[in-house]
């Protein structure tokens, strides 16, 4: 079996962020850079469903600048077999259908059984790349599992839907599916793995040999939200700011 | 513009979300149709074409065939915008249909700009404005972003006829089981993040929560990670509650939390992060560290 498992590298949520001089996109120095949190569960699954059945080949794929393969090395000591990194200085600039272009392009002849991605990245949030790769690949998309099984060349998974909703759905592979979070509890590679992934292979791909699509959406620029009954802020001593909350809660609710 | 608006409907019912549609339809002053795929005694109140698609045929879920009708149905409209909410249903549905018509997507809509959409980035922290570089173009709205039209009038129908089509097998529905807390209920609410570090933590948040003569409650990555059950989760996924206050400890206020608890009437947030978004709806944001400052205020509200 032949799987592939989708990531994007995104920066820490926590970080402090400053619009860039083109005033489309974010400062990337100083950031910290992490694993999109939907792609680990990705990860996580792909690894799991490697151990359950024999044979299977797991490749990680992620298009971004050199930084990038640092996620890479993580999901390789997480237990994936390969990884490639489609190389691109610019991928903040690409547009979902770009990106999921590229996806497709790599994947085209390969014959994946499964594909695995996030159901969205946590900076851009549009939850594009994984239907549009399935469907330029012609293969069923099956969206924000909750829980996922395989068995005979089949797969089947829980869709979440809204309000404590779920919906079964299943579908032959080749398939694409895309991990919401609660899917898995993703593992945290241990030392003789990330000892043993410096070994696994790191292929290197310079993005323009698979995209030859232009954007289709364009960002005007990126800012800051306007500030909406914005709250007051405290900080300082703990045992000051605890004295200041009580006075606050005292004077403006009718709890205390 | 000629908008395609593409309702909503689940276990034999319209969703409210259709009129969130119209709405938006109507502060842009498009012209609009809808697509649904619906039973004929569940239509939506609108002065408006709808091609309906029959559900007992089209079936509730079923994305190549939904694909499909909406493709039709766009065609007939003469539509150049298509658009969906941004929920389980939409984010699966809108990037098929933009491929097919050779349409940028536009994910996650909060707000209509002179020249263009605006969109949350990186968690909600930053906001980006995008335009569609192509002629036609698929929109998602951000569920309760915009005013839900008002119900009146009927619809003109159009029946769309069905081929046959499936990629997917749809197996059923499950409901997650009534939890034994009904948070809605609560008047104080103290709800345990991420920011909490790790599971014994809890305890330190549900026993503020007890010092305030509350509930304890969590985001749904503490749930996740199993160390709240279910039924104590705020959010979009979990209940939705509206306490005289609600006290967010570690929580970072991504709009599926938000969407649970902004109807509180006073948010005091604690995040060591100053500029997290959980500050849009906060009264009170203390820059602390939770671990420090819950014990700190448990201790001198009981001493
Ligand atoms: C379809 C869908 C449905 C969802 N439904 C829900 C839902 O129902 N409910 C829900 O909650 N989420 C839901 N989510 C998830 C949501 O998008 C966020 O991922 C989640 O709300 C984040 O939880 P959090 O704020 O606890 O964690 P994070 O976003 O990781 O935030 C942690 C926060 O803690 C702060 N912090 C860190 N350390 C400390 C410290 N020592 N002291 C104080 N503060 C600290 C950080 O600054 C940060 O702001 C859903 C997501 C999707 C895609
Ligand atoms: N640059 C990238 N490289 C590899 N996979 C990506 C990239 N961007 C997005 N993806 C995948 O597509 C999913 C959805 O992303 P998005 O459409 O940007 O919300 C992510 O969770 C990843 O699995």
């Amino acid at each position: 079996m032949n799987i592939l498992v989708c990531i994007k590298q995104v920066p820490d949520m926590e970080s402090r962020f400053k619009v860039a001089a083109s005033g489309t996109w974010f400062e990337e120095s100083d950031l910290a850079w992490r694993i999109n949190e939907y792609d680990e569960f990705a990860i996580e699954q792909a690894v799991q469903l490697k151990t359950e059945v024999s044979g299977a080949d797991l490749t990680v794929l992620s298009i971004g600048p050199a930084r990038v393969k640092e996620a890479l090395k993580k999901a390789l000591a997480m237990g994936c077999d390969r990884a490639v990194n489609l190389v691109d200085e610019a991928a903040h600039e690409k547009d979902s259908f770009q990106i999921a272009s590229a996806i497709a392009a790599f994947a085209k002849e390969k014959n994946f059984d499964l594909i695995f991605t996030g159901m969205q990245s946590q900076d851009r949030g549009s939850g594009q790349v994984g239907v549009l790769v399935a469907e330029m690949l012609g293969i069923p998309a099956l969206t924000t599992a909750v829980e996922f099984a395989y068995a005979d060349n089949s797969v089947t998974v829980r869709r979440e839907l809204e309000g404590g909703l779920r919906a079964a759905i299943k579908a032959s592979t080749p398939a694409l599916v895309s991990c919401q979070l609660g899917l898995n509890t993703p593992r945290y590679p241990t030392l003789p793995n990330i000892m043993k992934a410096k070994r696994k292979e790191m292929l290197e791909i310079p993005v323009a040999d698979l995209l030859k699509e232009e954007a289709r959406l364009t960002t005007l620029s990126l800012a800051y939200p306007e500030k909406k009954g914005s709250a007051q802020i405290l900080e300082g001593d703990v045992a000051d700011l605890v004295d200041q909350v009580i006075g606050i809660l005292k004077e403006k609710t009718a709890v205390l | 513009m000629k908008a395609l608006l593409v309702g909503e409907y689940r276990e034999g019912k319209l969703l409210e979300t259709t009129y969130e549609l119209i709405g938006f339809a109507q502060q842009l002053k498009a012209e609009f149709e809808l697509f649904l795929v619906a039973s004929e005694d569940q239509l939506p109140q609108v002065e408006a074409k709808l091609y309906l698609a029959d559900v007992n045929e089209a079936k509730e879920y079923n994305p190549a065939l939904h694909k499909q009708l909406i493709l039709e149905a766009a065609e007939k409209a003469g539509a150049d915008t298509i658009v969906f909410i941004h929920s389980s249903n939409g984010w699966d549905l809108a990037p098929r249909v933009a491929l097919a018509l050779s349409a940028a997507q536009i994910s996650e809509v909060v707000e209509i700009k002179e020249d263009g959409y605006l969109l949350p980035a990186c968690n909600a922290k930053l906001r980006r404005t995008v335009k569609a570089a192509t002629g036609k173009q698929v929109i998602t709205l951000q569920a309760g972003a915009f005013m839900p039209a008002e119900q009146s009038g009927a619809p003109q129908v159009e029946k769309l006829s069905i081929t046959a089509t499936a990629q997917t097998e749809f197996l059923g529905y499950e409901q997650a089981e009534a939890g034994e807390v009904d948070l809605g209920k609560a008047e104080i609410i103290v709800s345990a993040g991420r920011g909490v570090g790790k599971p014994e933590n809890v305890a330190m948040i549900e026993a503020l929560a007890k010092a305030l003569g509350g509930e304890y409650g969590a985001s749904r990555p503490v749930v996740d990670a199993g160390w709240a059950p279910h039924d104590r989760q705020v959010g979009t996924t979990g209940q939705t509650v509206s306490p005289k206050l609600y006290v967010a400890c570690g929580i970072s206020g991504a709009i599926q939390h938000l969407a649970g608890m902004k109807k509180s009437e006073f948010v005091l947030a604690i995040n060591t992060d100053k500029d997290a978004p959980i500050g849009e709806v906060a009264d009170v944001l203390v820059v602390a560290d939770i671990k420090q400052f819950a014990p700190a205020l448990t201790a001198k509200l009981e001493g």
